[in-house]
């Protein structure tokens, strides 16, 4: 059992150990989605819900594998149970806000294929966190992969009035404002032990 | 989308260069930047990946005239799932050391965008010999793409190939390579570097008419 206190945890999956930026999960969406801010935000609140709910599954699934001793089923129970996650968030939101499922379009079955979502079940039980850890690892998780998706689509909005080269138009460009970014997030380094 | 009369030579050579998944289609991120830090690591999760792909997509092409069209993604994703975890215990048995090294992103090649996107891109129309082609052509250009990488990330942050030293005491390592913002730095070059070949190829007529005009101005 991990004895790491519940603040620290949460400034270690937000700033100092971030998803994208310093375990480079998630990128695709990263990329992605994160060419308008207005997108971004949402991605990043409907990502951190889908964390969230997913962990507290994984959470149980892995006491179920350990209990019936079958660890090698973790793998492929832990991306049929987010990949059902998703679908039923998805019929949730279709059917108590309509709008909210407009606003999201495809970014909401997209999230299966999102590596952050599968890494963080498997990081939350590698690293042996008690529920309440898991739910406030999700949560920072969450919380670091909007904020960098933000700061990104932030960058972005603005490169698009910018003159450069035509050979480093997109993704190159794009690449380049990551690493400059997570040169700055290495600043964070130390907080939180 | 090649049309299922290429042969499967084609299939391969396109998966090695002209759709290269990392430098072309720029998929497969996650894994590419986090364990490219060494040419080895490197090397060892593009044939992982690349052996996933291979039987995933023999699995899904000789599979396909039975999955219902309604659940196909999530059949694809449980075959995958089994592969990797086949692969994961693998590596596990062979070399300890390597499977610590690489971590949980062994058992990430499952949301590798170019695994799912090979199944249904390809082997879910194609025959099982042309499948098995693709796959090995898309995994084989992904391990060398990666290959590329993990070598300038080593070179440079370490000063040594392979963990064979290649410089004087004297070069000073760029540790910022090693770290993460290195893989994007060096995914950015590469990626740089084939655009501007592209970009001679298509605009080699274009820019000799540029640079003519530009010295009918001058």
């Amino acid at each position: 059992m991990n004895h790491e206190s519940l603040w620290s945890i949460f400034i270690n999956a937000s700033l100092v150990n971030n998803f994208v930026l310093a375990y480079f999960l998630g990128i695709c969406p990263f990329l992605g989605v994160s060419a308008k801010l207005e997108t971004a935000t949402r991605m990043g609140g409907a990502v951190t819900f889908v964390m969230l709910v997913s962990s507290v599954c994984a959470f149980g699934i892995q006491a179920l594998l350990v209990a019936v001793d079958a660890p090698y089923l973790k793998l492929i129970s832990f991306i049929a149970v987010i990949a059902s996650t998703v679908q039923l968030v998805e019929m949730f939101i279709k059917k108590f806000s309509p709008a909210l499922f407009r606003a999201l379009g495809i970014f909401l079955p997209l999230i299966t294929t999102n590596c952050a979502i599968l890494g963080l079940a498997l990081f939350q039980t590698n690293k042996g966190y008690d529920f309440a850890q898991c739910i406030v690892y999700a949560l920072g998780a969450g919380a670091g992969f909007t904020l960098a998706l933000v700061l990104m689509a932030g960058l972005r909005e603005k490169l698009d009035l910018a003159k450069v080269p035509d050979v480093t138009k997109g993704t190159a460009m794009a690449l380049m404002l990551a690493g400059l970014l997570s040169v700055a997030f290495m600043g964070f380094g130390g907080l939180g032990g | 989308m090649a049309s299922s009369t290429n042969s499967g030579t084609d299939e391969f050579i396109k998966g090695l260069w002209k759709e290269n998944p990392v430098f072309v289609q720029v998929l497969g991120m996650c894994p590419t930047l986090a364990v490219s830090n060494t040419a080895v690591n490197a090397l060892a999760m593009g044939l992982a990946t690349a052996s996933v792909l291979v039987m995933s997509n023999i699995a899904v092409s000789s599979l396909r005239t039975f999955i219902p069209k309604e659940v196909r993604i999530a059949t694809y994703i449980l075959v995958i799932a089994t592969f990797v975890t086949v692969v994961d215990y693998l590596i596990q048995a062979i070399s300890l050391d390597l499977y610590k090294a690489l971590g949980a992103f062994i058992s990430l090649i499952v949301v590798n965008c170019v695994i799912l996107g090979r199944a249904e891109a390809f082997a879910s129309k194609n025959t099982v010999a042309l499948s098995a082609m693709d796959g090995l052509g898309m995994g084989l250009g992904f391990a060398f793409a990666l290959f590329c990488l993990g070598a300038v990330r080593e070179i440079l942050g370490a000063g040594s190939l392979f963990g064979i030293q290649l410089f004087h005491d004297s070069f000073q390592d760029w540790v910022v390579m090693i770290l993460p913002s290195g893989g994007f730095f060096t995914l950015a070059g590469w990626l740089l570097l084939f655009n501007w070949i592209k970009q001679r190829k298509a605009g080699k007529h274009e820019t000799t008419k540029l640079a003519l005009t530009g010295e009918a101005i001058r």
